[in-house]
């Protein structure tokens, strides 16, 4: 995670760029001058702080960050790498470098294909921020401390037992210099809020959970302003761009309660209405991870797996992996996104793509040296590596559900369900190696009648393929409920690294789901 | 030098503690070097090595805490960082749940340093991938590996007078095998202290047999069945289980160890009278380190006992609150077997399912611990002793605490995950559906 720092090392702005630049230079030169054929360089400062609290407890405060730099060549066709902690001279960027070329070297008596990377244009001097309103590391520690204890309290109030909250915040600072002539700056943010709820029935020893309805965003401390636009409501209020917590917090504590006395589900077919809030989660589970091009190739069979989607199914042109309402888009672009920046971490600019165009596999997720496997002349631009000390890989861009064409509200999709389940938040999950066979939980479900919702569920867990689930997809909502989800530490890789990603929908319905009770005695 | 001796340690904690003007003041004090090589595809796709050497400084005025990190060791820097920690520390909010530090503590000596493993250099990791591929090159199939391993040491000591220090290694090799068609896949885990204890080779063959004898498989109906899980499908659900013994959860009601109407479960007979389960940082397959995160001593702690939940683990604020005594979490768990191996369970086994892996376990009910997951690599059908066919992966939905009342038998055990875990065979254990995966 780097170093402890206290909260005023924040406010540092770090190195210049004109110091920056030079040192990538330093770095650069080495590497072509011990035969590089490609070289890039990122120095990157990362900052995190992290509020834990309970109840009316702040349990710790951890304010890191961590600055170095990290090299990647191409040297006798393979690549190297090496990273520094702490660079300050140009004497340490040369030598990280030749370190870089040796690895490459060595490691290409074993290589059995030479690398072959796509080509990419050099942008020159440029730069990205995030467009942040407000920078959340500017913002006192004890103001975030005031927040989540008062939502402790909100929670404690409306018959919690028990509440855990914390505030994650990251800002990335990247440079990234290559041999293709660009030398790139960027400042990316992260915000996300987070609580958990118990209530407890004493009669019973009973004990049901309620976690916040936020999202991981890739925004400043903006996220937290209250906004009733940002406001969805409905059987519970959900949140857009503009994170309630307060409200939330109070909401989560009755829910929990009313978990505890919920009528246990009965296990069976049900047509599925999915909120944003808990379908990010199956979108990348079941379409993210498979789309990974390195998992298709078997490079991680060894640890996340391998993938359903293998290259004859893209290349038959007429894989149905969802039903015609199914669009799925891959976007680096999207703002408020975790997954938005100007450039990935190997100097592509960033873009969109379709993955599934009208039910149809139609594309994967890949980078330079993986673009001409699938017959592109360029990557897609979402290459990214966890620290400066990672080597960048293939990592998920944001993956979302494209909104329904036609005008449709969630209370008109209601209206046309027999017998269903609405699900709300994100539970447990859990998805095979090769990306088919798959069981969600949730964090509210609530029984549709009828076209009516006549109370709330609970022990519901709904098990599905994932081609057969997305081919049970009939309808999406319109734009208007369009809203982002995500994941603020997804892992992958041997060592594992962990990136941000967000995914977006509207609400969408899925005939004839099996659901099954989760209900267990001991 | 990432590895520093007892007595270099002990000069830097000492000179760091002097430079204090806090109330307490505890210093950390760590170092390894750490490698790894990773391949796929039958060609090796990363590698690389790092060495780390850093101090941790935790200042204390009344009940607030500061810490502060650095990896540089000048007389400057040291007292920067003192300084550092010391003002983080007077800013920080109130801790009322905070400790005062340990004084001084009698730790065991553990074995968990081998010089084997802390020799391992590049040539030794790339030799060891080069016995894993080769062989699946020549039988055409496809090896996907990693190996990580560590050495290094551990060092605290505070203003109370409290000091330790410890010694560690450690290796970790794990492999698939699939064969070129993708039709099979077979995995093997292995970890010890000692890496002359690894051989690549022989774990691979064994991946590589399962990956053949796994291709062909026929679909079962999802069900209760009787399982045979070898020790690396076990684990996971043990280990989950084990880590959820925290007393404050069950105290507080949120814990499958917390009771109707209050209180916990400890003294409670849970589990099959065959289950024992029991911690020793002096085991010599499983060394521990002999003190925790917090400086309070590992010993050895019996936490089931002939399916009675003996102990669970406390923070120090806790017990205190409870009036009982600290015993801080283990680093491993052993849980006591007899002497039959995987091939006698087999053996003895009319009809039932053999387990190589699970995969993807999460929780679905903390309640109950309720756990769903699949398996992965190899999952076998067995009748009348033998191995019979290989079948399609299950997902399945069990708790640990129901399948450990479902004891049919305990076989010897061995090392996974750092822990000492028998291979298990368990009646109606609970599969939900089918998955295509390979």
């Amino acid at each position: 995670m780097g170093r402890i720092v206290s909260p005023e090392a924040f406010l540092n702005p770090g190195d210049d760029v004109a110091v920056k630049k030079r040192l990538a230079d330093a770095a650069l030169n080495a590497a072509k001058s011990k035969g590089a054929s490609y070289a890039d360089v990122r120095i990157g400062r990362y900052l995190n702080q992290f509020v834990i609290t309970r109840e009316d407890k702040v349990q710790n405060i951890v304010n890191t960050e961590s600055y170095g730099v990290g090299v990647r060549v191409i040297a006798n066709g393979c690549w190297g790498f090496a990273a520094v902690v702490d660079v300050k001279s140009e004497a340490q960027m040369a030598k990280a470098a030749e370190d870089a070329v040796a690895i490459a070297k060595a490691n290409a008596k074993l290589m059995k294909e030479p690398v072959q990377l796509a080509p990419q244009k050099g942008f020159g001097e440029v730069s990205w921020k995030a467009p942040i309103k407000k920078n959340a590391f500017e913002v006192p520690v004890k103001e975030k401390a005031d927040l989540l204890l008062s939502v402790n309290a909100a929670a404690m109030a409306n018959g919690a037992n028990y509440v855990n909250s914390v505030m994650f915040l990251v800002n990335e600072q990247k440079y990234f210099a290559s041999t293709d002539g660009s030398y790139i700056d960027q400042d990316v943010h992260r915000i996300w809020p987070i609580f958990n709820i118990t209530a407890i029935d004493p009669k019973t020893g009973k004990f049901e959970t309620r976690n916040a309805l936020s999202a991981p965003m890739g925004m400043g401390y903006d996220y937290l302003q209250v906004n009733p636009k940002d406001k969805v409501t409905g059987v519970t209020t959900r949140y857009n761009m503009g994170y309630d917590m307060l409200e939330d917090a109070t909401a989560g504590a009755k829910q929990a309660k009313e978990k505890l006395t919920a009528k246990s589900v009965e296990a069976g077919k049900y047509d599925l209405i999915l909120d944003p809030s808990h379908l990010w989660l199956t979108i990348h589970e079941s379409v993210g991870h498979p789309l990974e091009l390195d998992r298709v190739l078997g490079y991680e069979a060894n640890f996340a797996g391998t993938s359903f989607a293998t290259l004859d199914k893209w290349q038959s042109k007429n894989f149905q992996y969802g039903s015609k309402q199914v669009n799925l888009v891959a976007d680096k672009l999207q703002v408020g996104s975790l997954g938005a920046v100007g450039w990935d971490d190997e100097g592509v600019n960033t873009k969109k793509w379709d993955l599934v165009k009208d039910g149809v596999l139609v594309n994967y997720q890949a980078i330079r040296d993986q673009a001409h496997i699938i017959g592109e002349k360029e990557s897609h631009g979402c290459c990214y590596a966890d620290s400066w000390s990672s080597v960048q890989f293939q990592r998920m861009p944001n993956v979302s559900l494209a909104a329904g064409k036609t005008p449709l509200s969630v209370d008109d999709m209601i209206k046309d369900v027999k017998k269903g389940i609405y699900i709300i938040g994100d539970g447990s999950f859990s998805i095979d190696q090769q990306r088919y066979n798959f069981q969600f939980g949730g964090q509210l479900f609530y029984e549709i009648k009828d076209g009516k919702i006549v109370g709330m569920l609970k022990d519901v867990a709904y098990q599905s393929n994932t081609q057969e689930f997305w081919n049970s997809c009939v309808q999406v909502c319109d734009d208007k409920d369009y809203r982002l989800g995500g994941s603020f530490f997804d892992g992958k890789g041997q060592p594992s690294q962990s990136s941000a990603v967000s995914h977006g929908s509207s609400t969408a319905r899925f005939n004839g789901v099996n659901v099954i009770n989760t209900a267990r005695k001991i | 030098m990432a590895i520093l001796s007892k007595e270099e340690a002990k000069k830097i904690i000492d000179k760091v503690l002097a430079l204090s003007t806090a109330d307490e003041i505890s210093v950390g004090l760590s170092g390894d070097r750490s490698g790894n090589i990773r391949y796929a595809r039958n060609s090796v796709s990363t590698s690389g090595e790092t060495t780390d050497l850093s101090l941790s400084v935790t200042s204390v005025f009344g009940k607030k805490s500061g810490t502060a990190t650095i990896n540089e060791f000048d007389d400057a820097s040291l007292e920067k960082t003192v300084r550092r920690a010391e003002e983080i520390a007077k800013l920080a909010p109130d801790n009322p749940e905070y400790m005062p530090m340990l004084g001084p503590q009698q730790f065991l000596e553990t074995k968990s340093f081998a010089e084997s493993t802390a020799a391992i250099n590049p040539d030794f990791r790339a030799q060891a991938a080069f016995n894993s591929i080769d062989p699946c090159i020549k039988k055409n199939l496809t090896a996907a590996g990693f190996l990580q391993d560590s050495a290094g040491f551990s060092a605290m000591g505070n203003n109370k007078g409290l000091f330790g220090y410890n010694r560690a290694t450690s290796v970790d090799f794990s492999i698939t095998v699939r064969t070129a068609d993708g039709t099979g896949s077979g995995y093997v885990a292995r970890d010890y202290n000692d890496a002359s204890k690894l051989d690549t080779k022989s774990a691979t063959e064994v991946a590589m047999q399962k990956a053949l004898a796994s291709v062909n498989t026929k679909a079962l109906e999802p069900g209760k069945y009787t399982v045979i899980l070898e020790p690396t499908a076990g684990v996971d659900l043990l280990q989950n289980m084990m880590r959820s013994m925290d007393a404050r959860n069950a105290d507080e009601g949120r814990s499958f160890l917390g009771k109707k109407g209050g209180g916990t479960r400890l003294g409670e007979k849970l589990f099959d009278e065959r289950v024992t389960i029991y911690s020793d940082p002096m085991n010599l397959e499983i060394p521990g380190s002999p003190f925790s995160g917090d400086g309070r001593p590992q010993e050895k702690v019996t936490w089931i006992e002939k399916g009675v939940v003996k102990n669970m683990y406390y923070s120090r604020f806790w017990a205190q609150k409870q009036g009982v005594k600290a015993t801080p979490p283990p680093s491993g768990f052993i849980f006591e077997g007899g002497n039959e191996s995987l091939a006698d369970l087999i053996k003895g086994t009319e009809k039932g399912i053999l387990v190589t892996r699970f995969w993807y376990i999460r929780a679905v009910d903390p309640q109950t611990l309720l756990y769903t997951g699949l398996t992965r690599d190899g999952t076998f059908y067995i009748e009348n002793g033998q191995i019979k066919y290989p079948v399609k992966n299950f997902r399945f939905n069990e708790s640990p605490v129901i399948m450990l009342n479902n004891v049919e038998a305990i076989g010897k055990p061995v090392r996974a995950s750092g822990n000492l875990i028998p291979p298990l065979k368990i009646r109606d254990f609970t599969f939900t559906s089918l998955s295509d995966a390979v």
